[in-house]
Formats: C-alpha cells, sequence, structure tokens
C-alpha cells in the first residue's frame, strides 16, 4: 500500500531530513514511527499525504507514485487519506459537528449522509454529545478525538496520525492508541507517528525507528528492534 | 486505492456537474449571511462601491437628460431670413416659393412686416413707442424649418451661409446656435463621464479586490485544512466569488439609492429653473432599468475583483510546497 524507494527529503534550505529510506507497508498494516525529536518522523507522513514531494527516490501510495500525481489531482488523492495533526487543525469557529462534516462537505455530499455518517464518526471517538460545542470548549483529549472522527469520516483507506497523543496523559494516550487499532482493524492502512516508546511498545504492531533521517530498525517490540 | 469504499471515491468531473443549483443557492446565502454578521464593515465597503458607481451613473442620466432636450429644441430650431427692407411682397413671396420647392427646407413661413409689428406690440408692451412710427421699420421675414436631414452642424452652417448670399436677402440667422455648442459641449461631457466609469470600475475592482485579499488571510486556517482534507480549488474559491458579487450587489444598490435621492433633491430647483424658460424640462427618474443595470454592473464588477484577488492570493495559501 505504501511504498517507499531510496528516499530522500532535503528542505529547500538543503537540509536532508530523510535519507535514503526504502520500506513497504502492506494493505492494512498498522505501523509505528518512532525516533528522537527531529528524526523525520513528520517528514516522513508529510511524504506519504503528499504535503511534501521527496527530492529522490520515490514515494508509492496505493500503487501510484506520487511525483507523478498532477497539481490538479491534489484533492482527489487527499481524500482517499485521513490525517491526524499533533495540534489537531480544528477550525474554531465550527462546532465540533461542522469540523467532523468538513471532509464530507468538501466532496459536496448531501445533507442527510453529512449526518449519518459524521454521528457514526462522532459515535465511535464517544462525543455524540459534544457535537453542538466549539472545540475552545473541549478538553484536549476531546480535541484530539475531534481531529481523529475527521480524519476517519470518509473512512479513508489510509489514516495517517502524527503525534496524536503529544499533549495527552498516559491513560488518554492509551485510549487514543486503542482507536487507532480499531480503525485498522476495519481495514484503514495506518502510520502513527509518536516518540513514546513505553506506549507504542506495548501495542504489540511493526515499528519503524527513525535516527537522524534513517531508517534505524523495523520490526515488533521485544524483537529486533534496534 | 482502487478499494477506496465510499463518498471519497467521487470521480473527478461529478463534483462540479453534482454541485446542484441549491448548493450553489446554499452557498450564495451563506457567503451573504457572513457578510451581514459584521453590518458595520459590509457596509462602509458597500458604501465606497456605491458613490463609485453612482457618481458615473447619475452623471450620465443627467447628461442624458440634458442631451435629449437640446436635441429636441434643435430638431425644432429654424433659421429666420430678414428680407432687404425694399422688398416688395411679390418679392417675398416669390423667395417663400422658391425655398418651398426645394427639398433641404420641409417648412417655409412668411410673416409679413404688419403681421411683424402688430406682434411685437402685443408681446413686447412698447405698444406706446411704436404708436409713434412713422413708418413701419420691420422687413418681411422667413421662417425656414430646414429637413430632418440638414440637422448637422456643418450643413445647416453651409445653409445658412448659402441663404444669407441670396440677393434678397439681408441677414440670415440660425436661431439656435448657441444650443448647438451646449449639446456639443454635453457630448464631450459624456466623454469625461465614461472616462470616469471606467476609472471609478477600475477602483471598484481594487476595492473589493483588496476587501478579498483581507478575507483571504483571515481565513487561511480554514482554507488550508480545507486543502488538506481534499478540497478543490473551485470548492475554495466559491464563497470568496460570492461574496465579492454580494459585494457589488449592495454597492449597485446603494449607488441606486445615491442617484435617486440626488436626482429627487434635484428635481424642484429644476423645475423652477425650466420654467424660468418656459421649458417643461424634467430630470428623469431612476427607472427599472437603471436599477437592474446597477445591481448587474455592480455584481459583475464584483465578481471579476474577487475572481482576480483570489487568483493571485489562494495559490500562496498551498498547505504543502508540491513543485
Ligand atoms: N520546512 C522545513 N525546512 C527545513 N528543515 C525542516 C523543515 N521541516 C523539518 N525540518 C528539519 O527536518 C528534520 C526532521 O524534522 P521532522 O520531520 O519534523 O522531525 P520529527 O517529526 O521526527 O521531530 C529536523 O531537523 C527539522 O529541523
Ligand atoms: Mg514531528
Amino acid at each position: 500500500m505504501i511504498r517507499f524507494e531510496h528516499v530522500t527529503k532535503g528542505y529547500p534550505d538543503g537540509f536532508e531530513a530523510l535519507q535514503d529510506l526504502s520500506f513497504e507497508i502492506g494493505q492494512g498494516e498498522m505501523v509505528f514511527v518512532t525516533g528522537h525529536s527531529g528524526a523525520g518522523k513528520t517528514t516522513l507522513l508529510r511524504l506519504i499525504g503528499l504535503i511534501e514531494t521527496c527530492t529522490r527516490g520515490e514515494v508509492q501510495v496505493g500503487g501510484h507514485n506520487l511525483a507523478r500525481i498532477e497539481r490538479n489531482q491534489l484533492p482527489y488523492f487527499r481524500r482517499k487519506v485521513g490525517m491526524v495533526f499533533q495540534d489537531h487543525r480544528l477550525l474554531g469557529d465550527r462546532t465540533v459537528f461542522d469540523n467532523v462534516a468538513l471532509p464530507l462537505v468538501v466532496v459536496g455530499a448531501g445533507h442527510k449522509e453529512v449526518g449519518r455518517r459524521v454521528r457514526a464518526a462522532l459515535d465511535k471517538v464517544d462525543l455524540l454529545k459534544k457535537e453542538k460545542l466549539f472545540p475552545v470548549a473541549l478538553s484536549a483529549g476531546e480535541q484530539q478525538r475531534v481531529g481523529i472522527a475527521r480524519a476517519i469520516v470518509t473512512r479513508p483507506p489510509v489514516l495517517l496520525a502524527d503525534e496524536p497523543t503529544g499533549n495527552l496523559d498516559p491513560d488518554l494516550s492509551v485510549e487514543i492508541m486503542r482507536l487507532f487499532r480499531e480503525f485498522n482493524q476495519v481495514g484503514a492502512t495506518t502510520v502513527v507517528a509518536s516518540h513514546d516508546w513505553g506506549l507504542i511498545s506495548r501495542m504489540g504492531r511493526r515499528i519503524l525507528v527513525l535516527r537522524g533521517g534513517r531508517l534505524m530498525g523495523d520490526g515488533i517490540a521485544g524483537g529486533d528492534v534496534g | 486505492m482502487r478499494e477506496a469504499p465510499s463518498a471519497q471515491a467521487t470521480p473527478r468531473g461529478r463534483l462540479n456537474l453534482g454541485y446542484g443549483l441549491h448548493r450553489h443557492l446554499e452557498a450564495a446565502l451563506d457567503s451573504l449571511s457572513a457578510l451581514l454578521e459584521s453590518p458595520l464593515s459590509t457596509l462602509m465597503t458597500a458604501a465606497v462601491l456605491g458613490i463609485a458607481l453612482a457618481l458615473p451613473a447619475g452623471l450620465h442620466m443627467v447628461l442624458g437628460d440634458l442631451q435629449r432636450l437640446t436635441g429636441d429644441w434643435q430638431a425644432s430650431a429654424g433659421i429666420s431670413l430678414f428680407l432687404e427692407l425694399g422688398a416688395t411682397p411679390a418679392q417675398a413671396q416669390g423667395l417663400q416659393a422658391e425655398l418651398q420647392q426645394d427639398e433641404r427646407f420641409s417648412e417655409v413661413r412668411l410673416t409679413a412686416p404688419r403681421q411683424a409689428l402688430d406682434e411685437f406690440r402685443d408681446s413686447s408692451g412698447f405698444a406706446e413707442a411704436l404708436g409713434l412710427l412713422q413708418s413701419n421699420p420691420l422687413p418681411f421675414v422667413l421662417a425656414v424649418t430646414p429637413s430632418p436631414q440638414q440637422r448637422e452642424p456643418a450643413l445647416m452652417d453651409a445653409l445658412v451661409a448659402e441663404l444669407k448670399a441670396h440677393p434678397a436677402v439681408e441677414l440670415a440667422q440660425f436661431d439656435l446656435r448657441w444650443l448647438q455648442r451646449f449639446h456639443a459641449m454635453t457630448e464631450v461631457a459624456e466623454r469625461v463621464v465614461r472616462v470616469l466609469a471606467l476609472l471609478l470600475s477600475i477602483g471598484v475592482l481594487l476595492v473589493v479586490g483588496n476587501t478579498i485579499r483581507l478575507e483571504i488571510q483571515g481565513r487561511r486556517d480554514e482554507i488550508e485544512v480545507c486543502k488538506l482534507v481534499g478540497a478543490t480549488n473551485g470548492f475554495i474559491r466559491r464563497p470568496f466569488l460570492y461574496i465579492g458579487a454580494w459585494y457589488g450587489v449592495l454597492g449597485g444598490l446603494l449607488a441606486w439609492l445615491l442617484v435617486s435621492l440626488s436626482l429627487w433633491q434635484l428635481a424642484g430647483p429644476v423645475r423652477r429653473l425650466a420654467g424660468l424658460y418656459h421649458s417643461e424640462f424634467r430630470l428623469g427618474g431612476t427607472g427599472f432599468v437603471t436599477f437592474g443595470l446597477l445591481l448587474a454592473g455592480g455584481a459583475l464588477l464584483g465578481l471579476l475583483g474577487a475572481w482576480l484577488a483570489v487568483g493571485r492570493h489562494l495559490d500562496r495559501l498551498e498547505p504543502d510546497r508540491i513543485r
């Protein structure tokens, strides 16, 4: 589903955030990406979500070479990739419902369908009762869950999350990670970046370890993780 | 990714076709209610647009009225031929007959000295003084109305010169030369108004463009998030285009009000002034057509201004730096 072949990402200032990265993530797989701050986790996710393009090598998602996707095709690609951000990027002037509805509204879904799907997504993250509130009225954990509901409301085949538990206490973090595991179990290929080794090593899933932009380890915790 | 399960699998072309009329209506009303949420700043922008639209529109209407008026007067304007004092009635009638043959004139009226004196006595209030005159000092007068084809200023001048050269004619006078000049002046003024309209239209574009630019900056986050969840440029552009169009419509509405109010204010004085010249001249009101034109013109300019601004500023808000 996701395939990196000798991928190098140099930023315009010449700094190479990722160097010669190769790996493959199968369809329906759930993978964690870890490493210290600055290791390149965010950059890796941004390459998959086509927010950045690599400077060398090739990134493939769903069989498409991302370098070949034209600018006017970008929105249609993005609709197949759900993204969760560390700062959740909710719109403060819209209710929880409207925030979650956004990906459906941009594709022109009808009112009924929007209502049905938004409520289903909010139900999954257990926020059905807060749909009329504005993001400021929610706790950090709840805000993050709204961001997750928005990412999964269209049931995208690929789900990306960048430090989704970055600001949360350990109990909430476990809860959020369980949510991702649930979505993965219903079929979404899921990639979660997190520096919280203690948390992800207990999830029993494959982990990619980055250091200084290079792949230092690839395996299940307790196994051969370097 | 072929296995994409549902809504997001919308094929490319469908979005626009499926974007039905009711959605456009919805988007239009959304934009309007967004504008009305900050009524004061909306009103101020609309007022600037209204003034910019009202100025050329109002001037154009007043000038149109004046041109129609002077045109009418010109149509009825004739040439007065004063014959030599010694001319006999036979000579005068001969000249009248001669001119009536000429197809360049539609009407030739003869006024005898006697008749002219009576008219003068009745209308001038100099009856006493005129009574003292030994003999009638007035000549035969031929009032010549040129045919409609002769009303070009140049032709008129040639005609007057030709008539003046006739041996029996002492004096040929085109009655409303000043009117001709005035008419020509209104034509120049009309041109000035057209240039003004062009400049002010550009002003409207700039004002709307700048307003939209600020709007885009204020909604940066929203635009970026929309792009991240797969909004097309068309989707993102749409509300701004509607906002621009609404500003134009509101500006057109205000312009119509301004012009109507001004004309209404001017109506009284103009009627009095016209009365002094025994004229029925009235300023035309702002009719339905003007109303429609101002609204449509405003909407079009607003849309264009927004479109230019959106084109310039939206691309800079890509959440990514791809290509
Ligand atoms: N836009 C950018 N321009 C230049 N350097 C960047 C940019 N974004 C990230 N970097 C650099 O790339 C490296 C990896 O960053 P990032 O992918 O954000 O790491 P992580 O998410 O693992 O903390 C860091 O050293 C960072 O400073
Ligand atoms: Mg990061």
